[in-house]
């Protein structure tokens, strides 16, 4: 019950992710120019019939933001109250922490006319947040009890250390996307998938290094994804714990790169846009899934494994 | 070990807390600048006083004004037809409207008074009226909302202090005075993005905005030499330097091109 929980918290901060995209991308973030407040009515009773243009999506989001803002303070006194492990515990502290510090975010951003620094540090905790709801969805399920699935990676350090790596490179390659956008970066440069008709720009100025180094960020990222699916395809095909995450993370790497290519093609499509946001996540998620599966032993202290086994 | 922890993420959440809220106070948009002070009489002896006057003139083949979309707010909708864009609005014989001219130098260390009356900037079937407007450093403009709808009054200048207030009900009205010397200061409406105004803020009184004729008058100036200059908000800006004689009359003719 906990663990189905925790994935219909994470569900929630996907679409939440998704909802803050939006109003990103369509240059609605001051639209509501007051916080905690909405033009003066308290958020929950702002008249519906007001709902109009951008605030729209700028509202929206904040009562998106509300509903997992409270999903995720059940979900820490829930693990509080019933959870043996300590560690576990802490993961719903620090993401009840990193949620509230998120709300507050998003209010000073709005207050303080979305300067860069404040935004970015908000769509970057956004993902922190999400990563957190993952692994306690993960780590509360009957599998990772039973240790289903990553048993095999046990003494599997190349997997273990590069699904890592992968997933902190992918977490990067997001901020550097968040840069990308709260810069106004995100068509420097117009074409795809040369950059002015070149593999390099023949010129540069500080958008367009931000937006390149996006793109060089994709393809580390790609080779990364690819090789940890492929090694475990080639060493653990059939741990399913294992395989699934990896197939996914290619699916979603080709959907996340193609949506990314539309993005400039269409000249940022609000809707393609906030896919591509919201897809970001989610190959940080499943990435991050199969780390820590890969990883599972590291977090099994040897009571577990006597009673596991027993 | 874990009682530490248990006791250091409260202290956690409340430090970041209270951190966070103490910034969040402090970046209030409803603080208005500070204002300097300013003389009560022109320096300006009206005997000898002259004017600059001219026209604003758009060459070449006229572009097509394009319809501004406004489905994403019913109350905005006009009856019988959509709106257009204003970036560029033409007159008869290539009058250019809604050009900004000013005296950009020559004043020397001249001092005015403030203007006493507050014009107005409304906010009329979601659009801004006027769409271009002069005031003076530390003049009043009050920003009204006509429209049966809600309004961000959003300022974004690069000198002045940015702001942004919400206008929910219709007859709300926002008064701001600028600090500084800033042309232009954008306006926009963060929920009906088609909005937006431009306010040319200046420490003197020597500022118009061209009519459906594309027609300035630049009066009560001293003698002296001046340099004029014509902005538009996509056609960009032009400079003449204008010399005038006690009691006399000077004239500019400005002619913007299409943008290659």
């Amino acid at each position: 019950m906990l663990h189905r929980f925790a994935a219909l918290v994470a569900a929630s901060t996907a679409l939440l992710i998704f909802a803050g995209g939006l109003v990103t991308s369509t240059g609605s973030g001051l639209s509501v120019p007051d916080w905690p407040t909405t033009y003066g009515w308290n958020m929950f009773t702002f008249p519906i019939d007001k709902w109009v243009g951008g605030i729209y999506y700028e509202h929206t989001h904040r009562l998106i933001a509300s509903v997992v803002g409270f999903l995720i303070v059940v979900l820490a006194v829930w693990l509080w109250r019933v959870e043996p492990r300590a560690w576990v515990r802490r993961l719903g502290y620090v993401a009840l922490a990193a949620v509230i510090t998120q709300g507050i975010l998003g209010g000073i951003t709005v207050l303080w006319f979305l300067p860069p620094p404040v935004s970015i540090a908000h769509a970057g905790l956004a993902q922190l947040v999400f990563c957190l709801t993952i692994a306690i969805a993960l780590v509360t399920s009957p599998g990772w009890s039973r240790g289903a699935a990553g048993d095999s990676a046990a003494d599997d350090r190349t997997l273990q250390l590069v699904a890592a790596v992968t997933t902190a490179v992918i977490y990067v390659q997001i901020i550097a996307g968040a840069t990308m956008r709260h810069t106004g970066a995100g068509l420097a440069i117009p074409d795809f998938p040369l950059a002015f008709g070149q593999i390099v720009p023949s010129v540069w100025s500080g958008p367009i290094a931000i937006h390149y180094a996006h793109r060089v960020g994709a393809v580390i990222v790609s080779l990364l994804a690819l090789a940890t699916a492929g090694h475990v395809l080639y060493h653990h095909v059939r741990e399913g714990g294992l395989r699934r995450p990896a197939v996914l993370l290619v699916a979603l790497l080709i959907v996340q790169v193609t949506l990314g290519a539309l993005t400039v093609l269409s000249g940022k499509h609000y809707v393609i846009n906030s896919l591509h946001v919201v897809t970001g996540a989610l190959v940080l998620g499943t990435s991050l899934v199969l780390a820590l599966r890969a990883n599972r032993a590291r977090f099994t202290t040897q009571a577990e494994r006597m009673r596991v086994a027993a | 070990m874990t009682r530490r922890v248990y006791t250091a993420i409260p202290v956690f959440i409340i430090t970041v807390l209270t951190a966070l809220l103490a910034a969040a106070c402090g970046g209030g948009n409803t603080e208005q600048a500070a204002v300097p002070d300013a003389p009560t009489v022109s320096p300006v002896d009206a005997a000898t006083a002259g004017n600059v006057t001219g026209r604003v003139t758009f060459a070449g083949t006229a572009p097509k004004p394009a319809a501004v979309r406004m489905e994403s707010d019913p109350n905005c909708m006009p009856p019988g037809g959509a709106a257009t864009d204003e970036a560029v609005v033409l007159g008869q014989n290539g009058a250019l409207q809604n050009a900004f001219v000013y005296v950009k130098d020559g004043l020397g260390d001249l001092r005015f008074p403030i203007p006493s009356n507050t014009p107005v900037l409304d906010q009329k079937g979601c659009l801004y009226t006027p769409h271009v407007i002069g005031v003076q450093v530390g003049q009043s403009i009050e920003i009204l909302n006509s429209d049966p709808t809600l309004h961000n009054v959003h300022a974004v200048p690069t000198s002045n202090q940015e702001f942004n207030t919400g206008q929910p009900l219709p007859g709300m009205k926002h008064t701001h005075r600028f600090s500084t010397r800033e042309v232009m200061v954008p306006f926009k409406c963060d929920v009906h993005p088609w909005m937006r105004a431009y306010v040319g803020v200046l420490d003197h009184p020597y500022f118009a905005v061209t009519g459906p004729d594309g027609s300035f008058d630049l009066k009560g100036l001293p003698p002296g030499t001046y340099t004029i200059e014509a902005w538009h908000e996509t056609l960009g800006t032009q400079t003449q330097t204008v010399t005038i004689a006690a009691k006399e009359s000077g004239t500019a003719a400005f002619e913007f091109k299409p943008k290659s």
